[in-house]
């Protein structure tokens, strides 16, 4: 039972006997090996980017009160496949005056800084790429990879809606990395490491969206920010800017865009799961019971870890097909002057409480933090509520005069 | 010819070859470009060293901030894109001559060093570098004086800045 219980070292042993068997050497095995585990793992994302795209329809279509598509296939399960042949298929247009290096290197960069997520995201406890010590930091560093790249595209298609939509993506980006970065700190600290793996096993007595649901809630909105959907799709605004910064790209190169978007929310739907939603494990302690003990087992995680990010996905999906577009002066003002501040906050209390309360397994830990959060949130509410009554009495005052502008 | 020893070279030519576009290609744009393919093969290098911390800041810090903000900068403030002026002043040879001195001068240095061509040792296992770090950078027997001095030039930098966009507010 080696296979079910451990499958990608049982696997990379087998391969590495077949290829020493062969007359390979030691380092050449491994390094095919590696090459021939990072193909799978590409592979296995974008067979699942596929299928995203059929789930994102079928959603979308069920907030906005339609069927979605259901003629290609039972329940339209075959339109994504339709829908990629039509996009290979499409006219490759490259505009007049595009600088053609950088704009045909810009797809493949969004695609990458979403692919390269993947190589860090534990599907079990045994199915992961790499274990980093610095796992959190390095979601940051590829979100900055992906800013590049809507930058390159942005600038290289000589169209001024395309430059328009790659400055509000930079404004965007730059501010609302900085609630996230913090927040990002409160699961370090909770779990005290930065390995996606260490907080994960952190969290097999308590998820982290319990003991700070406000870290939770920030994440999940700087997320989205990073993501640039809406209501933060500033940088794409079909309505303003016709679609901004892909706005020129056309055929498979617009479909790198496209799936790269579909795979990264899929992706953060996943990072949610893991830094607050116990990732593949997280059952409380039931997986020890010995009738719950196939729990432990690498596929059954798996299975829980997909379902638990596609639950974030579902998140953002719904916030996505809900919300109006925030306009610009807004967003940066609710960014700098809300979020950026609660983050603090939440940082600073966790920070001291950690130190304060009982060490984790513990209900006076799980209830101090739970309790410190809702008293914040609270304040939070009561200070945006004084705000909006004092807002909508200046507005009040001022109703009578003609509005100039 | 191990497999550190190509990864290392092939991150060195690129390193040097973005570093030399940097300096010739006459589009701005793709100089700021250039600039962040040079400092991702330092990243490279910091993989290769282990130093993970390192590697992750580098993108963040030099790739994520500071290249996007100069790729911003740029985009804003050049009505021209492109840099048609000669490349060269009439004094080149006198810089070249200073560059070829420093790097054949650098160059010997290197090579009297003993552990020149040693390979960067494995960290054992257990040893908790990002832990170590923030020890560090916190403890008085370390580098705590020079980390609150530069936090507080970060604040003064910030403050500065905050300044600087609110006067013009007054001005209206």
């Amino acid at each position: 039972m080696v296979f079910l219980n451990d499958p990608v070292h049982f696997v990379a042993g087998w391969a590495n006997g077949l290829l020493n068997g062969w007359g390979l050497t030691a380092n050449l095995a491994t390094i095919i090996i590696y090459l021939v585990g990072i193909t799978l793992l590409i592979v296995f994302a974008m067979v699942l980017d596929i299928m995203l795209v059929w789930v994102e329809r079928k959603v979308v279509a069920r907030f906005q009160d339609r069927l979605g598509p259901n003629r290609v296939g039972p329940f339209g399960l075959i339109q994504p496949f339709a829908d990629i042949i039509k996009m290979v298929i499409k006219e490759d247009i490259t505009p007049a005056g595009a600088d053609r290096i950088v704009y045909n290197i810009a797809p493949v960069l969004a695609a990458t800084s979403v692919i390269i997520l993947w190589a860090i995201l534990p599907l079990a406890s045994t199915i992961y790429g790499v274990d980093l010590n610095v796992g959190l930091l390095y979601i940051v560093a590829a979100g900055s990879l992906g800013t590049l790249s809507i930058i390159m595209a942005g600038w290289s298609s000589n169209n001024k809606y395309a430059l328009l939509g790659a400055f509000r993506m930079v404004a965007n980006m730059i501010s609302y990395e900085i609630p996230m970065v913090i927040i990002l700190l409160v699961p370090t600290i909770l779990a005290d490491t930065m390995s996606i793996k260490g907080i994960t096993q952190a969290q097999s007595g308590m998820w982290f969206a319990i003991l700070s649901p406000l870290a939770f809630i920030i994440f999940l909105i700087s997320a989205i920010a990073e993501l640039g959907r809406s209501p933060f799709d500033l940088n794409e605004a079909e309505s303003e800017i016709v679609s901004g910064f892909n706005v020129e790209y056309s055929g498979m190169k617009f479909g790198w865009f496209y799936a790269g978007e579909l795979l990264h929310a899929f992706t953060f739907g996943g990072f949610m799961a893991v830094l607050f939603f116990g990732g593949y494990g997280g059952f409380f302690g039931l997986e020890k019971i010995a009738f719950f003990s196939w729990l432990n087992n690498p596929f059954a995680q798996a299975v829980v870890f997909i379902a638990k990010a596609m639950f974030g996905y579902w998140v953002i999906m719904w916030i996505k097909y809900s919300m109006p577009r925030i306009r610009i002066d807004h967003m940066l003002a609710f960014n700098w002057k809300f979020m950026t501040p609660l983050a603090l906050v939440v940082l600073v209390n966790t920070a001291i409480l950690s130190k304060i309360l009982p060490p984790p397994p513990s209900w006076g830990y799980t209830l101090g933090m739970l309790f410190s959060n809702i008293i914040i949130g609270f304040i939070t509410i009561e200070i945006l509520r004084a705000y909006g009554r004092r807002k909508r009495k200046d507005e009040t005052r001022f109703t009578p005069q003609v509005v100039q502008d | 010819m191990t497999v550190e020893r190509i990864i290392f070279i092939a991150a060195g030519v690129l390193i040097l070859g973005s570093a030399l576009m940097v300096v010739t290609t006459r589009k701005l744009i793709q100089a700021a470009l250039w600039l962040v393919s040079a400092l991702f093969g330092v990243t490279i290098l910091y993989a290769m060293l282990q130093a993970n911390f390192l590697a992750v800041v580098q993108v963040v810090v030099y790739i994520g901030a500071i290249a996007v903000l100069f790729i911003f900068a740029v985009m804003l403030t050049r009505k021209e894109m492109r840099d048609n002026s000669t490349q060269t002043r009439s004094n080149w040879w006198f810089s070249a001559l200073l560059g070829g001195l420093i790097l054949s001068g650098l160059v010997f240095m290197i090579l009297g060093e003993p552990q020149f061509s040693r390979l960067a040792e494995s960290i054992p296992p257990g040893l908790d570098t990002l832990r170590n770090l923030g020890t560090a950078l916190v403890s008085p027997g370390a580098y705590v004086l020079p980390f609150e001095v530069s936090s507080i030039l970060l604040l003064g930098a910030l403050i500065g800045a905050v300044y600087i966009a609110s006067r013009k507010e007054e001005d209206k």
